[in-house]
């Protein structure tokens, strides 16, 4: 046994599923617990209590919603494409999960250091409007259909401006290696610069994630849950659960993108003692609750206003920041590497 | 401000933020956890019905048929013959809840103070049957909320 380990290909496939297995158990419970904390959050701004009943302050109770959703019954509907509808949401939960295979959780604590890391997560952020449209078509119901419809268009829209964005990050740090781009040197006019693109790119990924107030996709006012409509039992939950992890991965890549990642806030190196995987979580943590934060205080938008939102706004300011980002960089002599 | 500064800096969008998380942070909560918790009631809550005692035990209820002749949902049975000591008593008492409007005529109508509605809204019940309420459970109510009771009934007596 011991001599297989000495195996190097053994080895490496041994710690590489071990790893793997650590940081996807790690982020179901942290999707689990982020169901919590929506209610309890969502809760206290209107003046509620939240889960209290199951277990001490209600911290059992997404335990025993994932038990109801498991031992419910998956009802597919007779005009359903039964394939295509089945696969949408393991295709939109395996993307929400393989995309965490890049983001650095500390120094070196990462699964795969490539060098192209932003534009996979990119890559993969953008692969799970597929999931939806599949979900939307598959379900062969209307009100799944228009959800699906607008998922499409909205998610497209916003990632034309998320990408300007991570194009003025990358003209600030040269890299498009996560790690390299949280270790880059950043001014603090260069920070400044980049904090209304922070702004943009926060806004950018609530509708990425199809978060109120841009849950049209959703929309159950309207669309009575649009997407999500037909589904049940465990086929709902991995939606949710692709869901919310989407949201914990956009945090994640906004604190590694705007907030240093695992380095000390403010650039404090007094604060270096504490764990760097500790200043990753509490930065992540501090986006996610701006999600939350944004669902009890915004209403949804209409699709006009949101398209113009997207197009207008968003796109011409983003563009005209890669400009500005660019010339105040290249006339200050400031282009990294 | 001019309009176009402050759709610029979000100004409204972060006066709405501010207020939730004011909300969360120092605004007390409205809500109680309800089972373990409970919201105060009147002394003329109109709740689940009981037959009172005399303090010798004796059962007030004197069957006058007052409160079965006045009931609007017509919930309430009663059959009455005289009892071996030669006074009046119901030999049935039935007042079927899921007619019941508790309006509180019956209580009312009581010239003895016999039957009243409690302060009791948790009888829940998984059949039907369980709340067609006979003389003995009516009887049982009473015995059981007698304390909190007769100081409703206090308590409400100066506006009477």
């Amino acid at each position: 046994m011991l001599e297989l380990f000495q195996n190097p290909y053994v080895s490496w496939t041994f710690w590489t599923v071990l790893y793997t297995l650590v940081v996807i158990v790690g982020v179901l419970l942290a999707v689990a617990y982020y169901t919590y904390a929506e209610r309890k959050v969502m809760g206290g701004m209107q003046r509620r209590q939240g889960p209290m009943t199951v277990g001490p302050f209600g911290l059992l109770q997404p335990i025993a919603d994932g038990v109801k959703l498991f031992s419910k019954e998956t009802i597919i509907p007779s005009g359903a494409n039964r394939p295509v509808f089945l696969l949408a949401p393991m295709m939109l939960f395996a993307l929400s999960l393989v995309a965490w295979a890049v983001i650095p959780f500390d120094k070196g604590w990462v699964l795969a250091n490539i060098n192209v890391g932003i534009l996979y997560l990119f890559a993969v952020s953008s692969m799970t409007v597929y999931g939806v449209i599949m979900a939307g078509w598959a379900s062969n119901s209307r009100y799944a259909f228009l959800g699906g419809l607008r998922s499409a268009s909205q998610m497209v829209s916003y990632e034309v401006s998320m990408g300007l964005i991570i194009v003025c990050v990358l003209l600030c740090t040269g890299s498009l290696n996560l790690q390299e781009i949280v270790l880059a040197d950043r001014p603090l006019w260069v920070q400044a610069l980049l904090f209304p693109m922070f702004i943009v790119f926060l806004v950018s990924i609530l509708a990425e994630t199809n978060r109120a107030p841009f849950d049209l996709p959703e929309g159950e006012s309207e669309i009575t849950g649009g997407f999500m409509v037909e589904y049940s039992a465990m086929a709902f939950a991995l939606f949710f659960l692709g869901e919310y992890s989407a949201m914990i991965l956009m945090s994640a890549m906004t604190t590694t993108l705007f907030l240093g990642g695992w380095l000390p806030p403010f650039g404090l190196t007094a604060l270096a003692f504490v764990p760097g995987i500790i200043w990753f979580a509490v930065k992540t943590m501090a986006i996610m609750f701006v999600f939350l934060w944004a669902r009890a205080t915004l209403p949804r938008f209409r699709y006009d206003q949101l398209m113009r939102l997207g197009w207008k706004v968003f796109l011409p300011l983003t563009l005209v920041w890669v400009v500005l980002t660019a010339g105040l960089l290249l006339s200050f002599d400031a282009l990294p590497g | 401000m001019d309009g176009f500064a402050r759709s610029f800096l979000l100004t409204e969008i972060v006066k709405g933020f501010l207020l939730t998380l004011k909300y969360m942070f120092f605004v007390p909560r409205v809500t109680i956890n309800y089972p373990y918790e409970k919201g105060p009631i009147s002394p003329r809550f109109r709740g689940e019905h009981a037959l009172r005692r005399y303090p010798n035990g004796e059962e007030r209820c004197i069957a006058c048929k007052l409160c079965e002749a006045i009931c609007p949902a017509l919930a309430i049975t009663i059959e009455a013959e005289p009892r071996a000591d030669g006074s009046r008593r119901t030999t049935k008492y039935d007042i079927d809840m899921t007619k019941c409007i508790y309006c509180g005529l019956c209580q009312e109508a009581c010239p003895v103070d016999a039957i009243v509605e409690g302060p009791n809204f948790e009888y829940a019940t998984e059949t039907r049957e369980e709340l067609f309420y006979n003389k003995d459970k009516l009887l049982a109510n009473g015995d059981r909320w007698e304390a909190q009771l007769a100081a409703n009934i206090a308590a409400d007596a100066p506006y009477r």
